[in-house]
């Protein structure tokens, strides 16, 4: 019993480490030749976006539908597919709450408003889906609960 | 290193075709730390997947720490006919690169 305790709260004590560290980390990774770079290292969701999409306002849409789960039980799996019939050129996966917001995003040319992936995800979380459509940009969320983060080892 | 397993399946949803890749990769967030020595396993993810049709590049993931590892990253195509070919390639943030190819059925 008291080893089952232990176990949980060491769970529970790492996953905190992890989110505090995260905060005080600069973003020093390799690899800033890719020019959407600063958009993945930004810590900050709006940062994220902003950097993403130069700044344009997304509008709220019902024509992008997420699919995940409303609770996530593993962290480290999160399966998610954004769908739309907008004319879609991006579409962007943010994770609010992770160190780094931005997950993902699939630059489509030819292919269907459709992307699938699966993320990783510390805490819950809103996770909001932006969709470029020529100039314009558009978003839809879900908050996504987490059980068990996935950013601890 | 040991090969990297790429693995594309092409499903046909009514007039669309669905592409799945799954790619063998650690998706290293930079973030953990070794357990025994207290050092950071350095970051290590994939960070573009590009698809092509025929030769003609139809969608460009760009991907961060933040996806799971051995990801499994999905598009939708319409206007792939029996015989075509998806091409699919992937690059890492440590120059490690890999790909394969799948006809559509």
């Amino acid at each position: 019993m008291k080893r089952r305790k232990f176990l949980q709260s060491s769970v529970a004590g790492g996953a905190l480490v992890v989110a505090a560290g995260s905060g005080l980390l600069k973003p020093s990774i390799a690899a800033a030749e890719r020019s959407n770079e600063t958009a993945f290292a930004a810590t900050e969701a709006d940062e994220a976006v902003k950097t993403l999409f130069g700044g344009m306002q997304a509008e709220d849409s019902g024509d992008i539908t997420i699919k995940a789960p409303k609770q996530a039980e593993n962290g480290a799996v999160v399966p998610i597919k954004v769908e739309t019939s907008l004319a879609a050129d991006t579409i962007a996966i943010v994770a609010e709450k992770n160190p780094f917001p931005l997950t993902t995003a699939v630059h489509l040319n030819g292919a269907k408003g459709f992307y699938s992936t699966r993320i990783k995800m510390g805490q819950t979380s809103n996770v909001v889906a932006y969709v470029k459509s020529g100039d314009k940009l558009y978003k839809a969320s879900q908050t996504i609960k987490v059980t068990v983060g996935g950013c601890g080892g | 290193m040991a090969e990297r397993l790429t693995k594309v399946k092409v499903k046909k949803l009514g007039d669309k075709h669905q592409v799945l890749v799954l790619i063998n990769h650690p998706m290293e967030t930079g973030q953990r730390k070794d357990k025994k020595t207290g050092e950071k396993i350095p970051a290590h993810f994939i960070e573009t997947i590009t698809f092509e049709l025929n030769g003609n590049k139809v969608a460009e993931a760009s991907l961060g720490s933040g996806v799971s590892k051995n990801p499994l990253t999905g598009v939708e195509l319409d206007g792939a006919k029996p015989g075509d070919t998806i091409k699919v390639s992937w690059t890492d943030n440590k120059g490690e690169s890999g790909g394969t190819e799948a006809t559509v059925k």
